[in-house]
């Protein structure tokens, strides 16, 4: 009897260490709802406070601007992990119906998942329309589901390519304009004995998606009036010929399949090990972070328009991008939401962010402020990149409706790419089993699926 | 007057153990959905759990790895504890220290270390295997994971095993050596069929725990992950699985079925073993 409990109490305590990763996360009633340890100084002590959670990597100056700029509220700020660690604890809060701070900050695909479980308010009765004009169309697109909005936007994530302009030198390449093109550089490099020419990993399910998508495909549709019935294309022919692309260029040894935002990966494009990397605008600034495009590399990256199928008709797609939403734990929503419109929306602040590109601005303010468009950003060695690149991808992004499960879709997808890589299937094959497995998810969630 | 005495442990082991359990067996005889709420399905979890291929691969993954990595550490920690008790020389304390060392690495560290000790770009592989002009092999690659992870338990735990048979070995009478010897018995042999015959016992106690962690594998694959998110799927062992369910899917019912339906295994597994070696101390 003793060792049955003993073994039931280790498994059970692997799970509880496991839901508490220390930092931030431990206890998260501490850093949810509460508002008393908080990474920034508040400096208006006797102002109500707003918590909220954010991992842009200049969020201390944004949240620092903010409270000095506002004589109504003061935003405490935590950075409790990024993408996904932030999302399970969300997630995890959610569940309990306790410790999840009152604004988050979430990547626009994610709020379908979070708004099905009603995590996020609608934050149109306060204020929206004082600040409506601030965004695009499409921006607001894709931070709402109907009607109601669940996000104020904070950047976007035109997709395009980057690449080293002295390994395209040194072999004689132009930047691709098609996928064509792409394929037979990335051949003729290798034929030269040169370097991997790209890079297709399983870990970027969001890039995976948005390159189907720029071929044409829909993965989902979903109307928001009718929460129950979704219709999912995963198997799509555009979808299995992206697929299949890449798996034949990983077949060919073309590029290679390390996963992304991995200490190996960022090596690896420090050491030129990659030609190109088809990236978001926020890519620049990550890069940055980590130590590219610094010392003896300076000055070798420039970008161009991401690659298309059809160059008639050129397709420009989306990669991440976040948002400020109100969660339904909010105590107080109309305040939770003059922060969410507020936060990274003040001149400084935004100017900030893009200058050190951290951010590709989705506010208006900044998108259409000359000083951003001609930028020389100096990661391209001067090339005014968001004018010739980013600026016309993010204008002509049409928006895309995401899943209500996007994590289950998204942990699938890997999978598939993981098989993919493995040579175990083929794209059309992986893409297949995608279908087969996400609309049986569906299903067992209770869905109808079309 | 006794409960008084049994009192502060009752009560602990009442909040600390037996309600989160029920709580979790409670929770596992339900189901939530997205759209439709939560609905008492009985054991239509376990059902599912025992049919589900992410759930059935990942058992049949900790099992695999069981039979290989179980044995070769005992091997190790088993070796390295004979040569320890039989040598006496300056080294041996430092040794004993360090053979253990591992152990007092956290776990999640020592992951990381691996991790970055793997790696073929900046990982000291690729300079040993370009000295000969080879690839370097890349253990974080789906064909060798299984080899990358064993290596790095066996690291980790065969000195605490060590520490353990030490211990036991040193508990020996020292006069049975003497017999042995007498009776002409050499080194080898005095190992054979003295030493190991009488820690067994140990060697009983180690294999019960290693079962037990191993078929739990969590924490290892859970750091590797984040450097190879495409070769350790979130259901690459069953603890993973649960956790997946439960954290990034917010299906706690589920993830606690997981968990009892790995209970169960594992429970079984120890059970089987001990009832096969409950007559024969001796086994080995």
């Amino acid at each position: 009897m003793k060792k049955r409990l003993l073994a039931l109490t280790a498994m059970l305590a692997t799970a509880l260490v496991a839901c508490s990763p220390g930092g931030e996360g431990s206890g998260s009633n501490a850093s949810g709802n509460n508002a008393s340890n908080c990474t920034n100084t508040i400096p208006k002590k006797d102002l109500p406070v707003v918590t909220m959670w954010g991992w842009y990597p200049n969020m201390q100056l944004v949240v620092d601007n903010f409270n000095k700029q506002n004589a109504e509220v003061q935003v405490c700020w935590t950075n409790v992990g990024q993408g996904s660690d932030e999302y399970d604890k969300f997630q995890t809060a959610i569940s309990a119906g306790t410790g999840a701070p009152d604004v988050i900050m979430i990547e626009m695909d994610r709020i379908p998942t979070f708004q099905i479980q009603n995590a996020l308010v609608d934050i149109r009765p306060y204020g929206f329309d004082a600040v409506k004009a601030d965004y695009s169309e499409g921006a607001w697109k894709d931070v709402s589901v109907g009607d109601a909005v669940y996000g104020v936007p904070v950047d976007g994530g035109p997709l395009a390519m980057i690449y080293r302009k002295d390994i395209f030198d040194e072999y004689g390449i132009t930047p691709p304009k098609t996928w064509a093109e792409y394929e037979q550089a990335a051949q003729k490099v290798k034929d030269a004995g040169g370097p991997l020419f790209g890079d297709f990993a399983a870990n970027v399910s969001a890039l995976t998606m948005a390159l189907q998508i720029q071929k044409g495909a829909a993965p989902f549709t979903y109307d928001p009036a009718q929460q129950s019935s979704i219709g999912i294309k995963l198997n799509d022919q555009a979808s299995k010929d992206v697929l299949d692309y890449w798996a034949r260029l990983v077949q060919k040894g073309l590029v290679g399949t390390q996963d992304q935002f991995t200490p190996e990966y960022i090596s690896g494009v420090i050491n030129g090990n990659y030609a190109t990397y088809i990236s978001a605008a926020w890519a620049p600034g990550y890069l940055t972070g980590a130590g590219v495009g610094k010392g003896e590399d300076t000055g070798k990256f420039a970008v161009a328009p991401l690659p298309q199928w059809d160059p008639d008709n050129p397709v420009q797609v989306n990669w991440g991008g976040s948002a400020f939403s109100v969660t339904s734990q909010a105590k107080n929503p109309e305040l939770a939401a003059k922060v969410a419109y507020g936060l990274y929306a003040d001149d400084e602040s935004l100017t900030d962010g893009w200058t050190n590109q951290i951010i590709f601005p989705l506010n208006l303010k900044a998108l259409n402020d000359p000083e951003f468009v001609n930028l020389k950003v100096a990661f391209f060695d001067g090339q005014q990149a968001n004018k010739e690149v980013y600026v016309p991808a993010a204008n002509a992004y049409a928006g895309v409706t995401y899943s209500p499960f996007g994590q289950y879709y998204f942990d699938a997808m890997t999978k598939q790419v993981s098989e993919i890589i493995k040579g175990s299937v083929t794209g059309a094959q992986a893409a297949d089993r995608l279908q087969e497995d996400v609309v049986s998810y569906a299903g067992e969630q209770g869905f109808t699926v079309q | 007057m006794g409960w008084l005495f049994v009192g502060p442990f009752g009560i602990v082991f009442l909040a600390f153990l037996i309600a989160p359990l029920a709580y979790a067996l409670y929770l596992s005889l339900f189901q939530k959905r997205l759209i439709g709420g939560t609905s008492f399905v009985f054991l239509d979890n376990y059902v599912k759990a025992f049919t589900d291929p992410s759930f059935l691969s990942g058992s049949w993954f900790v099992i695999r790895f069981s039979l290989v990595a179980i044995p070769l550490q005992i091997i190790v920690a088993l070796a390295m504890a004979l040569i320890l008790d039989a040598v006496t020389s300056l080294f041996t304390r430092f040794s004993r220290l360090m053979i253990f060392l591992p152990y007092a690495i956290p776990t999640v560290i020592g992951a990381v270390m691996w991790g970055f000790l793997y790696s073929k770009s900046f990982g000291p592989l690729s300079d040993i295997f370009g000295l000969f002009g080879a690839t370097p092999p890349d253990f974080l690659s789906s064909n060798l994971i299984f080899y990358g992870l064993v290596n790095v338990v066996t690291w980790q735990w065969a000195g605490y095993y060590m520490i353990i048979l030490y211990a036991a070995l040193q508990g020996i009478d020292p006069t049975l050596y003497e017999a042995a010897r007498m009776d002409g018995a050499g080194k080898w042999q005095i190992a054979l069929r003295i030493k190991i015959p009488l820690i067994a016992p140990a060697l009983l106690l180690i294999l019960v725990f290693s079962l037990i962690g191993t078929l739990q594998f969590f924490n290892e694959p859970q750091i590797l992950r984040s450097l190879a998110a495409g070769t350790i799927g979130p259901d690459f062992t069953p603890n993973m699985y649960a956790y997946q369910q439960a954290f990034s899917l917010a299906n706690f019912n589920y993830g606690s079925a997981i968990s009892f339906a790995l209970g169960g295994i594992v429970f079984i597994g120890v059970y089987v073993f001990l009832f096969f070696t409950r007559k024969r101390r001796s086994f080995l």
